[in-house]
């Protein structure tokens, strides 16, 4: 079981509660957002070297080569 | 400048792991407050501060470095990246962070800006060294502060003390 901790720093009691439904759908929505997001990275960066691959060879260099024309 | 230190509230979370730290109710009769933590979750996602419990207004910069580079970027208006860092799940086992954050003048009716520092160490090849300056774009006085986590839990002994600091 999830739970969230508070503690009360007028009074000192502390309370260890399950989180409630709002917070678990919250949670859940974060969660979901998150994995989104991580794989509209990925999808972005694979395709940044796909593209870059597709570049490297309609030149006909390599990528050291090109690192060479760059510096 | 701050002449006393006062610790208001400590915790140390417990074998079952938890989702969220909220020290709540704090006192307004302090100057400045500090929360020191050390924590470590078991995963890899992103991480909040929450004033209040409000999940908007925030703003905030982080300069970091880590092993591989120093760089910077932006923290999320719903205060993710804002609290300091914890150590992941990826990270060396039993491996915990340090943080510090700063706020001064909490109870103030003016928008709240603050800092952090954050150590995240890895006893391995990596680490990561970051200062952050964020913003609550709100002038609410702060009674609650709450670090939490988009998914997973704070592990066992992760702590947070918070401190009041008066200025007289």
């Amino acid at each position: 079981m999830t739970t969230a901790i508070e503690v009360n720093c007028t009074t000192g009691e502390v309370v260890e509660r399950p989180l409630t439904p709002e917070e678990l759908a919250q949670s859940e929505a974060d969660a979901a957002a998150f994995a989104a997001a991580e794989h509209e990275k990925e999808v972005a960066a694979a395709e940044a070297a796909t593209a870059k691959a597709a570049l490297l060879t309609k030149l006909g260099i390599t990528e050291d080569e090109a690192k060479l024309l760059l510096a | 400048m701050a002449t006393t230190f006062t610790k208001i509230a400590a915790v140390t979370v417990g074998s079952g792991g938890a989702a969220s730290i909220a020290f709540t109710s704090i006192p307004s009769t302090y100057t400045d407050l500090v929360l020191k933590w050390s924590g470590r979750i078991d995963n890899n996602n992103d991480f909040f501060i929450k004033f209040n419990s409000s999940t908007t207004n925030y703003s905030g910069k982080i300069l970091y470095a880590n092993s591989g580079s120093a760089n910077s970027f932006n923290g999320g208006t719903d205060g993710k990246y804002l609290s300091g860092w914890p150590d992941q799940s990826a990270n060396t086992a039993n491996v915990f962070s340090n943080n510090e954050i700063y706020i001064p003048n909490y109870g103030s009716s003016n928008n709240k800006s603050f800092s952090v520092d954050t150590v995240k160490e890895d006893n391995s090849t990596d680490w990561f060294v970051g200062l952050l300056a964020g913003l609550w774009s709100d002038t609410t006085a702060i009674n609650a502060v709450t670090l939490t986590l988009v998914s997973g839990s704070f592990v066992q002994y992760s702590t947070a003390v918070l401190y009041g600091i008066k200025n007289s």
